[in-house]
């Protein structure tokens, strides 16, 4: 159709969000934030029965500075959220954030004056992982859904528009607690 | 500028550098003497304090530790915790007794069960009702338990390596574990937190084939601590880390109150199955490992015999589920008795059809007894009790107070890391920076049951 | 020494009655140990309750005092501990309140000025040799005035295999416990934290500091009047109360 038909054979064309997701989604270092029980199952995960290996991840870099995806797995006290805060700013750019567990993603079970009721309060929050704790099977399939949202995030002027649909979309959006009669 | 004679004299070119590592040398080129000299004063008195921050790949967990150094050797060591403080202590003043299980499962995680034992001991001495636990039931209880000691010393073991640098011990060892969370999962549905063990016996019977399952997974057990054996005990890099390192001798391990392999390895063999049985311990044919060199290595080597011990004990657990057969696994009594009988349907496990059928065709106490204890729970006698268990990390004890309502009063958890991490101190203090790693590694703290 | 076991409802008669306990009967009245009272069934307030059961009442009771001879080891052990605070200037009586005897475990209520010496007591002498302390509990009793704060220590004797509990009483207006970190420095970091959730001061502490909750924390989390804390949750289309909110069963 373009200039893609008339290229000889030998060539191969994508675009650059393209390579750059597919190259970032292959290299990424988690940074040891374990906490809690959701800790033990991500050491599980790295552990040889689930792997983590086949995707590069196995290199918990224990600097922050030197990873990219920090796995918030286990409760946050209040007495560990600037900790957390403190150690995601010192992550440098792109970096992602997995909230493992129900305790990270919302509090839990633990609903009460200890626990911050969900690692969102603290940290831009990419994919919630449910789970008390999840299975490492549920962990690689966080994994995997991240990945695909790097492969396929925007850059540049794209990403500002997709942000600013993404805050409108989120303005119109009805509350949770008005979303009544879904039990038909 | 110092020199060894104790002449002061003024710097110059031709003066020779003094080679002596205790004399503080400085190099100066130009400038007051005075300032050099009070530089040299205050450098000498400055304390370095270092973080070794809650976030750190080798503290075993959010604990910090602020330590004051003078070189590479320690001077002052301090733990800080509370890191994970989860309030579920009181959280658990909010919720049925029943439910107050699946709260304190998750103080220790890497030793759920235990929790849960010694809570559901504590709740059945208040209600008074211990001599009327189906034998089935306790039988399972030591079963699951001595399990979860395997795996969670496996964990000790393979995050002390860890910690040292030797990844290949932490996956040899979460391999082994693999094999035990396997068990775990076929018999509650879990592979942590399990929520298995309730006031009045265990939740559900094993299912068919497990003790299949437990005879083939000691085989291979026993092939990964061997393999770790192999690989950790006659290592001269292991071993020069860990031998003489984190001595805590007897009487230190008395004064700071410490209890599980850590005081074992200082001589006393003191185990809570031994001096003060529950659960039948008392007929289970085992041994208390002991030590008398009280260091990280034999803390090690401890840990590795009470694997075989508790495999040991396993296999007699394994022999009596066998001979005994069917039974009940819940106490008789129906206002106490969980009433779920659990199976496996088309949409995940859940209350069995017949149980369903049950209630709601033929018994109707068998229906007010659900819904009472689904919603109200049972009540206890008001009083206070203390059951302890031996924990993987040593003595949990469990203070219970009940005001006769359907909910505890105060649950209170004596964790064994709590009082074990206290001697952090006392075990650091006047050694090399690395060995702090060792030795906190060797008391192997849970934070989440120090923390609670 | 046996509990005429009470069947495990909770609803008494409203009336309070002072043969009501279950402790052995003491001459001709029995003392009751009452920590409270227990009105309504469901905390019901302000929305109906046609059920009925609000109108509840029952007091808390807690085991009451033990009349001798207490059974097993007690005895003795209580006699020796009788001695040795004899010969060190203070008395049996002074130092403790009552003895209760209860699911087989033996509890002595100490009076809080004595307690270091009770504990010295129980440490040192060949035949008590409670070497193992497991630490401190606090427990907060709002509905008993006078004795609200209660530090419970529980000893373990490993010479002899005997266990014993030691509880102290504070009023919330003096919240002051002498610290027993001289006798078992175990206690040091127990004390903290009972410190930290219940407010109890424990006097000759080396660094009484908060432990558990941030340093800066306002209020003891683990009494009894200070709240959950927790949030109300949404769902698709409700919103469920925090737990300490919700209406609960009594």
């Amino acid at each position: 159709m373009g200039l893609e038909e008339k290229a000889s054979s030998g060539f191969l064309l994508t675009t650059i969000e393209g390579f750059a997701g597919y190259v970032r989604k292959a290299s990424v270092w988690p940074v040891t934030f374990g906490l809690a029980c959701c800790a033990i199952e991500m050491m599980a995960t790295g552990g040889p029965r689930y792997d983590i290996s086949r995707f590069g991840m196995e290199v918990f870099r224990a600097s922050p500075r030197q990873a990219d995806l920090m796995i918030v797995a286990g409760r946050v006290s209040q007495k560990m959220a600037p900790v957390v805060r403190q150690v995601y700013d010192q992550m440098p750019e792109p970096k992602w954030v997995l909230s493992m567990g129900v305790c990270a993603s919302s509090g839990g079970m633990f609903n009460n004056y200890a626990i911050v009721q969900g690692v969102d309060h603290i940290v831009p929050v990419d994919i919630y992982l449910p789970g008390c704790p999840p299975r490492p099977e549920m962990l690689l399939n966080a994994i995997l859904a991240l990945h695909d949202q790097i492969q396929k995030s925007p850059l540049g002027v794209d990403r500002r528009q997709a942000a600013k649909a993404a805050e409108a979309a989120a303005l119109e959006a009805t509350p949770t607690s008005r979303m009544t009669g879904l039990l038909q | 500028m110092a020199t060894s004679s104790g002449a002061t004299s003024k710097p110059t070119a031709t003066q020779s550098i003094v080679d002596d590592a205790d004399v503080p040398t400085f190099d100066a080129v130009g400038g007051d003497w005075s300032d050099i000299a009070e530089e040299a004063a205050r450098l000498g008195e400055e304390r370095i304090v270092v973080n070794m921050g809650p976030q750190h790949p080798s503290t075993h967990g959010v604990l910090r530790l602020m330590l004051e150094i003078d070189g590479e050797t320690v001077t002052e060591a301090r733990a800080g915790i509370g890191y994970l403080h989860t309030g579920i202590e009181k959280n658990m003043e909010y919720r049925n007794w029943t439910q107050g299980v699946t709260f304190c499962t998750r103080m220790d995680y890497l030793a759920p069960l235990f929790q849960e034992t010694a809570y559901c001991l504590a709740v059945e001495k208040l209600l008074g009702i211990t001599d009327q636990i189906p034998e089935r039931a306790t039988v399972i209880r030591v079963m699951m338990m001595e399990l979860n000691r395997i795996a969670s010393h496996l964990i000790a073991l393979g995050t002390g390596g860890n910690e040292l640098g030797a990844t290949t011990i932490m996956v040899n060892g979460f391999q082994a574990r693999e094999h035990i969370l396997k068990i775990f999962e076929m018999v509650t549905g879990l592979r942590m937190n399990h929520a298995y063990v309730r006031p009045g016996g265990v939740a559900q019977d094993i299912p068919p084939g497990t003790l299949e399952a437990v005879r083939e997974a000691d085989g291979q057990i026993r092939k990964a601590l061997r393999g770790l054996e192999d690989l950790m005990l006659a290592n001269p890099i292991f071993k020069g880390r860990l031998v003489g390192v984190g001595h805590l001798n007897l009487s230190a391990c008395m004064a700071l109150g410490m209890t599980g392999p850590v005081l074992r390895s200082a001589g006393l063999p003191y185990d809570v199955r031994k001096a003060n049985p529950y659960c039948g311990y008392e007929t289970y044919d085992f041994e208390v490992p002991t030590s008398t060199d009280a260091d990280a290595y034999s803390r090690v080597m401890l840990r590795f015999e009470e694997c075989y011990q508790s495999l040991r004990i396993v296999e007699q657990c394994v022999e009596r589920l066998h001979a005994m057969g069917q039974g009940p696994v819940m106490v008789a009594d129906k206002k106490i008795a969980w009433p779920a009988q659990l199976a496996i349907g088309s949409d995940g496990m859940g209350n069995s059809l017949d149980h369903i059928r049950e209630i709601m065709g033929s018994s109707m106490e068998a229906l007010i007894h659900h819904f009472k204890l689904v919603t109200e729970g049972f009540r206890v006698p008001p009083g206070q009790v203390f059951v302890s268990v031996e924990a993987p990390r040593g003595e949990l004890g469990v203070h219970l107070v009940s005001d006769g309502g359907n909910k505890p009063y105060r649950a209170h958890f004596r964790d064994p890391s709590f009082n074990n991490l206290q001697a952090v101190s006392m075990m650091c203090e006047g050694g090399m920076l690395a060995d702090v790693v060792v030795s906190v590694a060797s008391l192997d703290p849970v934070l989440g049951g120090v923390d609670r | 020494m046996t509990d005429p076991d009470a069947t495990p409802t909770g609803v008494t008669p409203t009336e309070l009655s002072p043969a009501e306990s279950t402790g052995p009967e003491q001459g001709d009245r029995t003392t009751i140990d009452v920590v409270g009272v227990r009105t309504g069934m469901f905390g019901a307030e302000g929305s109906g309750d046609t059920s009925g059961y609000n109108n509840l009442v029952s007091p808390i009771v807690m085991p009451g005092p033990s009349d001798r001879p207490y059974g097993s080891w007690f005895d003795e052990a209580a006699d020796v501990l009788a001695e040795v605070l004899e010969d060190a200037g203070s008395s049996w009586d002074a130092a403790i309140e009552k003895v209760v005897v209860y699911r087989g475990e033996l509890t002595l209520h100490v009076r809080r000025e004595h307690l270091v010496e009770v504990c010295q007591a129980l440490r040192d002498d060949q035949d008590l040799r409670f070497e193992l302390s497991l630490g401190v509990s606090g427990v907060h009793y709002p509905g008993e005035l006078g004795r609200e704060l209660h530090a419970v220590y529980h000893l373990v004797s490993v010479t002899h295999s005997h266990r014993l509990r030691l509880d102290v009483a504070a009023p919330d207006a003096d919240p002051h416990v002498p610290s027993t970190v001289s006798v078992y420095p175990t206690n040091d970091w127990h004390e903290r934290e009972t410190w930290d959730f219940f407010g109890i001061v424990f006097d000759g502490h080396p660094s009484l500091a908060r432990i558990e909750m941030p340093d800066d924390w306002p209020g003891h989390p683990q009494r009894k009047d200070y709240p959950l804390g927790g949030i109300p949750v949404e769902y698709k289309g409700a919103t469920v109360p925090p737990p300490d909110e919700r209406r609960l069963y009594h």
